[in-house]
């Protein structure tokens, strides 16, 4: 890695020559245009001008951060100004070869309307250019300071900046979900502008985010520090009060949100569960899945036969007797994938897996079985679950359905975790041939841990075709598994708040942002990219974990005195 | 805890050999193995030693002969079964769960002495509770016991060399074995560390009563502690003794020692 200490001006034209490229990428694609109109600051800034430049503001942060550990932060600062003036010399250079050249004949997306984009509101080419270039340099040098502070303060404003940009994006939501409550018009007056936050609610979510960020981050102020000084009773009854008042609140939501962010959060709660079961088979085992897909097919469709009151009916049974069937029958697929698998190890078992769930995705479809299970047409009139009178008939009552899965299979994934068999999936997954000589029993670990995830997905996929109330073929297909993948990894590989945050993330953000739909995998790709170049270790990492507990446990009253040293013979 | 059994010997090998291909990593190798020795097994680089110890803990099927661990046959039999039988080991090139803390690494290694399952962990049952806080508390122990009480939840991977060392021990030490195999526990360590292992290794068989079946390469060691040594040789037998009768032997002088030996008794002089 460090194989030479040095920064020179060739290491400043490669970065800036990145971030052009990356920046023209970024433009040919067509996210410049398709952001264009959704506006995050007062009508001012929108995504589309973010999605232009953050290629260069991340490489200037890159390229600063290099060249001030080697040389010196006015050198750092230098190196991030080149970088933003070569950035958008590309930028300009697109801009005068799109005018003069028909671009449009290879590159369908260089319209007039982008060029006109990339005028950056100047009128002639002249003024284009030099916009162009100054601006991109400014936000290289911003890249440039954003590297220089402090690590805390960056961070901070990291938060900081990410919280506007998110409440920018939730705009829309928050008009059609509050618009007409009255306690919501004054804030949404102040926070909101016509098109994006207002600048009074860009600074409230920027101060918001670097003050909850540096609060968290401090030591003295940390809730957790202050309950973990209390006696082990009032501790107790502080964790049970906050569990109460999170799960009034998750109760509380979907009839305060209403139905489109119900569905948002139904869709995302379905990932968050495939998660916590992929990410025990991936996370905790080590054993890299990518037929998931294959266990939510199987949960779905069990569901679907047995229940459908349709042309395909069967046996008419309600939700609730299919519901035990569907995941048992997921687990028994997870364990006969298992067998086959049983000797193989990373690439081998990735590629004989994702055949494993293109074989379903395949059955499904096949002619062979459409008497039973219809098919590229699939299975209608999947009834809705029912507890006596209350029926899960929408988003806000299958919300429920799916947050009691998600505590049950997160209760069950938290248990296993620090227990014995968790133990012996992570051994596993560390050193395969040690921890059989260590006498863990490879093949029944191996398979519990492809059971125990198959079962969490054959939920997943129970409640999945109780929601939509009928089942295509198209929805089991390879993404789902990359998804679930893509979603573990972004949250820290192992993590099971990591799997929240990142079913959010993956999943949640993209439903709110409809223009995104057709650079979803590209977004995945990128961020998959800039995660293992930048946080490997993915957002909640698993081992903050063990770093928490190192803070706590040798001091608790919980350890007894040291008892004498015992015969181990 | 261990059964009364007829042999005076804890481990036997019986013409035990390995071939690899056409490789005679291990040849015709038979030692006996007395309750609560020290035992050591010697040789140059390649003499097969590791592989022997793989043969013993059932990691390679042996080409032919017999091992019997107290009196019982134990080839071809799963690692995760001989570990459960009482035979447990440490690796020349240290093997620990890099990303598991220390505590969790001793923990894995009472796996074989553990019974919860997928429903105990899950329900909590009372059962798996207990099991739980002892095995925890013997780790603790443990760790404290090799000397890393303090870095109960450090990960592994984060610990300097020589505590690696010490916690791959107290990993081996938490299946509660009878026989203890250690390679090449020095490996690697300056002299005084050397010294310190030396001890450590010599009080296990007194505090924890344990058989250790030993790999060294360093002569002091070796000679200090060991009841009994063997010397390897291209996978053969070439010796076998008390350390004054091994140190004594021609063929072993040859053989191994070579220019070491002039050393060695230059060591021994100063
Ligand atoms: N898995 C294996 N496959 C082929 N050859 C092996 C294998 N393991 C060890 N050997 C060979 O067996 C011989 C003995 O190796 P080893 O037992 O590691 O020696 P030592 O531990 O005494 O240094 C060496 O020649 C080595 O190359
Ligand atoms: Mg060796």
């Amino acid at each position: 890695m460090d194989k030479e200490l040095k920064f020179t001006w060739k290491d400043m034209l490669k970065y800036g020559v990145i971030a052009g490229v990356v920046a023209i990428y970024v433009i040919l694609v067509g996210m410049v245009e398709a952001f264009n109109e959704r506006y995050i600051i007062a009508e001012t800034i929108n995504l589309g001008q973010i999605a232009l430049f953050s290629p260069v503001f991340l490489l200037a942060y890159f390229a600063a951060n290099n060249a001030r550990k080697i040389k010196s932060s006015l050198f750092a600062i230098i190196t991030s100004i080149v970088v933003g003036l070569i950035g958008g010399a590309f930028v300009a250079g697109l801009l005068v070869l799109g005018t003069h050249m028909n671009l449009r004949a290879v590159f369908l997306n260089v319209s007039p309307e982008l060029l006109d984009i990339l005028h950056l509101g100047q009128e002639g080419m002249a003024g284009a250019i030099a916009a162009n270039l100054i601006i991109s340099a400014t936000v290289g040098l911003l890249g440039g300071l954003f590297a220089l502070m402090p690590h805390k303060w960056s961070n901070a404003l990291l938060v900081g900046l990410s919280l506007v940009l998110l409440m920018g994006i939730l705009q829309e939501l928050m008009t059609i979900t509050f618009g007409n409550k009255d306690w919501y018009k004054p804030i949404g007056e102040f926070i909101y502008a016509k098109k994006g936050l207002s600048w009074g609610g860009t600074a409230l979510f920027l101060v918001l985010g670097i003050v909850l960020n540096l609060w968290r981050s401090s030591d003295k102020l940390r809730p957790g520090k202050k309950v973990a000084k209390l006696p082990r009773q009032q501790q107790m009854a502080v964790q049970i009060v906050a569990m109460l008042l999170g799960l009034a609140i998750l109760l509380a939501l979907p009839k305060f949100l209403g139905s489109y962010p119900s569905e948002i959060l139904t869709t995302v709660g379905i990932y968050i569960i495939m998660g916590l079961g992929l990410n025990i088979v991936v996370g905790f085992a080590g054993l890299l899945d990518l037929g998931y897909v294959a266990f939510f097919a199987i949960g779905a469709y069990t569901v679907g036969i047995l229940t459908t009151t349709g042309k395909l009916a069967t046996v008419e049974w309600n939700f609730w007797m299919a519901l035990p069937v569907a995941i048992f029958l997921a687990m028994m697929a997870g364990v006969l994938l298992g067998i086959p698998v049983l000797k193989m190890r990373g690439d081998y078992l990735a590629i004989v897996t994702l055949g494993f769930g293109e074989i379903i995705r395949v059955v499904v479809l096949s002619d062979w079985l459409k008497p039973y299970i219809g098919g590229a047409q699939g299975i209608l009139q999947i009834p809705k679950p029912k507890i006596g009178n209350f029926v899960f008939k929408g988003p806000q009552q299958i919300y429920f359905l799916v947050l009691a899965g998600i505590i049950i299979v997160g209760y069950i994934a938290w248990r296993l975790r620090d227990a014995r068999v968790g133990r012996a999936w992570k051994a596993m997954r560390e050193d395969e041939d040690v921890a059989e000589a260590m006498g863990i029993h490879l093949v029944s670990t191996k398979l519990l841990a492809f059971a125990t995830g198959a079962a969490f997905a054959g939920l997943a996929g129970a409640i999945f075709a109780a929601k939509l109330g009928s089942i295509f073929p198209h929805s089991f297909n390879l993404i789902v598994s990359i998804n679930v993948l893509s979603l573990i990894i972004v949250g820290g590989i192992g993590s099971l708040p990591g799997v929240i945050v990142g079913a959010l993330i993956l999943v949640g953000l993209p439903e709110l942002l409809r223009e995104f739909a057709d650079f979803r995998m590209l977004f995945y790709g990128a961020l998959l990219v800039a995660m293992m170049l930048v946080k490997p270790e993915g957002f909640v990492p698993e081992k903050t974990h063990a770093r928490e507990l190192s803070e706590k446990e040798p001091f608790s009253s919980e350890i007894e005195p040291e008892a004498p040293a015992r015969e181990t013979i | 805890m261990t059964t009364a059994s007829q042999s005076e010997f804890i481990l036997e090998t019986i013409h035990v050999t390995k071939q690899f291909g056409g490789l005679t990593a291990v040849k015709d190798l038979s030692i006996q193995v007395p309750r609560k020795s020290i035992y050591s097994v010697i040789g140059p680089n390649g003499a097969g030693k590791t592989t022997f110890f793989n043969c013993i803990t059932g990691f390679y099927k042996v080409t032919e002969g017999d091992i019997l661990l107290d009196g019982e046959s134990i080839v071809g039999l799963r690692p995760d079964i001989i570990v459960k039988k009482g035979i447990s080991r440490t690796y020349q090139n240290i093997r620990l769960f890099q990303n598991l803390t220390a505590l969790e690494n001793v923990m894995v290694g009472h796996h074989p002495r553990m019974k919860a399952g997928w429903f105990g962990a899950v329900f909590n049952t009372p059962g798996t509770r207990r099991e739980e806080a002892e095995a925890r508390k013997l780790a603790m122990e443990l760790l404290e016991f090799v000397g890393l009480k303090g870095y109960e939840y450090e990960l592994a991977t984060n610990l300097p060399y020589g505590q690696q060392r010490r916690l791959e021990i107290a990993r081996a030490l938490a299946s509660e074995p009878k026989l203890l195999l250690l390679d090449e526990p020095t490996a690697g360590m300056n002299p005084s560390e050397t010294e310190e292992m030396t001890n450590f290794i010599d009080n296990l068989r007194k505090d924890l009563g344990i058989t250790v079946l030993l790999i060294e390469h360093d002569m002091r060691v070796v000679m200090t502690i060991s009841d009994i040594i063997t010397v390897l040789d291209y996978g053969q037998k070439i010796a076998e003794g008390k350390p004054e009768e091994v140190r004594a032997n021609p063929r072993v002088i040859e053989a191994y020692l070579g220019r070491g030996a002039v050393t060695e008794q230059e060591t021994q002089a100063a």
